[in-house]
């Protein structure tokens, strides 16, 4: 019966050539944004290298002064209240404090190369999984020494020495020299809480370990030992807090807000305006929102040209109910029919969606990222896939099937 | 087999009521050839279509073998149009997209029938009818009659009790009229299945065993046609 209905569809899509085309533009465009923007999603928050274990790890990265006056100001948290109050967190695994990336410039060869350097303690290194390409991390010894050693990504070791080895080596960053102690896969610009040129040892910048303030310029990263533990870190963090506002917020301030988020939550928490609830749900509400909208102009218009193309073929309704099928069974048939247009769509649209992400990764506009479709991406263009012909399909198959019998046969042509 | 009783069919709009079937009962016995006569807009193809399920009266009760089919769920009409019965229609109503053999095998594609079995069952369909040469055409490659001979294959196809013909023979020219008559005659002698056959042909509907006349929604005549002959 399925080759049938297929063979059917098959023989519709090439009578109108144009309907055709208008339905597999409109199916495979709509898809292929949906893919990209999909694989953007998975790129920045779904479970890639270096932070693979993404349900087990939490960050923190904002805190929120709220001041008597009524204003607010937020910057990521110090080094201080990361050390002195997260730091000692007992649920965890391990606690990572790390800075933000900052501009630093080098000479190479008499050219400027602007690079992002991140300091790090060595806990960074057990947390997140970093493919190395030669060398090591940087060890707690050498942390605690402060020595001057660096870890680079690929395309710094490519700049600097080429396609030579870089262990050994010495690379020369804001007139500091540091010897290079590992070369890592280049960590695309969305990690922003993993993400550096070079990395090398926080205690290099010791001078900041003095200042006592809440705010600052680093990050945490917070590793649970199971993914079920992430909920209690969040409430230990929440009763640090309180112990926080009670004994250690700055004069002048009424309140201060940090929270230990994971990867979707910081974004959603920064975009969203920093509050006391997650902002996860609502983001994700939202985006499943503009999803819908963007979905439903080409799905109304996949419907419209559905019906049209159905009433053409009202006559076979006729004959089909006139030999047996029942209305579920007409309903049945469109909807695979149209199943099956979509996925010829969806198909198309991959094609495109590797097209545009190729060329997205090669226009530099996002730093190091190497979009693609991997399987969580294709599964999930296919699941749309089957939403667009599910939605688009059932009104029109719902419709028709109602038609009597020996009215579509009267609509027929002969 | 199958029994009309007291059969009405009113069409109505906001401003008119048309009358299509008047008080209608009949009675088709299991092995009759029937053939229904009357001039257009008589009320015979609507009577083929309530006997075939396709349509509901307004008024009486259709029974097929002796059970009333008014209450029947929509999935329960269609099991019943399946495997009674069996549609010839005056312009084929063929699915193009689809070849000969394919469009015959559309009958037990709502039966649980394995492809191969379908498939054999179909081309035996069509060897009845004379056209084993054409399984892999389209309709659009046939002439008339072939296409009515493949629309014959198709209603033989799902082996039904009874064949309901309206105006078989209508669209196409006396030699081709002849041989689709022939081959339904064939088969109720020969088979001995159940016919009733809509037609406007005087000469096609003596060849049959039974004529009913109908004239203004209402049954005027019903008579055996060696008797109509007399």
């Amino acid at each position: 019966m399925l080759k049938n209905y297929i063979k059917i569809a098959w023989a519709v899509l090439q009578r109108r050539k144009f309907f055709t085309f208008i339905s597999l533009f409109g199916i495979s465009f709509t898809l292929m944004v949906l893919m990209v923007v999909t694989s953007l999603y998975d790129h920045a928050f779904g479970p890639q290298m270096p932070e693979r274990e993404s349900d087990k790890l939490l960050f923190v990265n904002n805190m929120r002064e709220q001041f008597k006056e009524g204003y607010t100001n937020s910057s990521p948290p110090s080094y201080y209240f990361l050390n002195r109050f997260v730091r000692p967190l007992k649920t965890p695994e391990n606690v990572s404090i790390n800075s933000i990336f900052m501009p630093v410039n080098s000479y190479v060869n008499n050219k400027k190369l602007t690079l992002d350097q991140k300091h790090t303690d060595a806990a960074f290194w057990d947390i997140l999984e970093f493919n190395f390409v030669e060398g090591r991390p940087f060890s707690a010894q050498e942390v605690n020494n402060a020595s001057r050693v660096a870890v680079i990504n690929q395309n710094t070791r490519k700049n600097y020495f080429g396609d030579k080895e870089a262990i050994g080596q010495t690379i020369e960053v804001d007139q500091v020299k540091y010897k290079v102690v590992g070369v890592v896969e280049d960590v695309p610009v969305l990690r922003l809480h993993s993400y550096a040129d070079v990395w090398v040892p926080i205690t290099l910048k010791s001078q900041d370990f003095k200042r006592t303030g809440l705010k600052g310029t680093y990050f945490a990263t917070i590793k649970a030992k199971k993914a079920s533990d992430v909920p209690k870190i969040k409430d230990e963090f929440a009763s640090m807090m309180l112990q926080v506002n009670k004994n250690s917020k700055p004069e002048g301030v009424q309140e201060v807000f940090s929270f230990a988020d994971d990867i979707f939550g910081t974004f959603a928490r920064s975009l969203m305006g920093g509050g006391k609830t997650d902002k996860s749900g609502l983001l994700y509400g939202i985006l499943a929102f503009a999803a819908f909208l963007f979905m439903l102009l080409p799905t109304i218009n996949l419907v419209n040209i559905n019906i049209s193309r159905i009433m053409e073929r009202s006559s076979e309704i006729g004959v089909r109910k006139a030999f047996g099928a029942s209305s579920a069974t007409i309903i049945g048939q469109f909807i695979v029919e149209n199943i099956f247009l979509t996925l010829l769509g969806g198909m198309l649209g991959f094609l495109i969606s590797a097209g545009v992400l190729e060329m997205i990764n090669d226009s530099g506009i996002l730093a190091y990222v190497n979009l693609g479709l991997n399987l969580r991406v294709f599964a999930w263009g296919l699941l749309l896939c089957l939403i667009f012909g599910l939605v688009s399909g059932v009104y029109p198959a719902f419709k028709m099937s109602r038609l009597n019998a020996v009215e579509a046969l009267k609509g027929g042509s002969k | 087999m199958i029994q009309l009783t007291d059969i009405e069919k009113v069409y109505r709009t906001k401003t008119i009521e048309t009358v299509a079937l008047n008080r209608v009962n009949l009675q088709i016995e299991r092995g009759e050839f029937v053939s229904i006569m009357g001039p257009s807009g008589c009320g015979k193809s609507t009577l083929l279509n309530i006997m075939g399920l396709l349509d509901e009266p307004t008024g009486g009760y259709v029974a097929i073998d002796g059970q009333p089919v008014k209450t029947h769920s929509d999935s329960k009409l269609a099991k019943l149009r399946n495997e009674k019965i069996g549609f010839v229609f005056q312009s084929y109503h063929l699915i193009h997209d689809l070849s000969v053999v394919d469009n015959v095998e559309l009958p037990l594609l709502y039966r649980n029938v394995s492809a191969s079995d379908r498939r054999k069952r179909a081309l035996e369909a069509l060897e009845k009818v004379g056209l084993s040469a054409r399984t892999k055409h389209f309709p659009n490659q046939l002439s008339g009659g072939q296409r009515q001979r493949v629309a014959i294959a198709r209603a033989l196809a799902g082996n039904p009790e009874i064949i309901l013909a309206d105006e078989p023979t209508g669209n196409l020219d006396s030699v081709m009229g002849e041989e689709i008559m022939d081959i339904l005659l064939r088969l109720n002698q020969e088979e001995g299945t159940t016919i009733v056959m809509v037609t406007h042909d005087e000469n096609m509907a003596l060849k049959t065993n039974r004529l009913i006349r109908f004239f203004d929604g209402q049954q005027v005549a019903d008579s055996m046609v060696i008797e109509a002959q007399i």
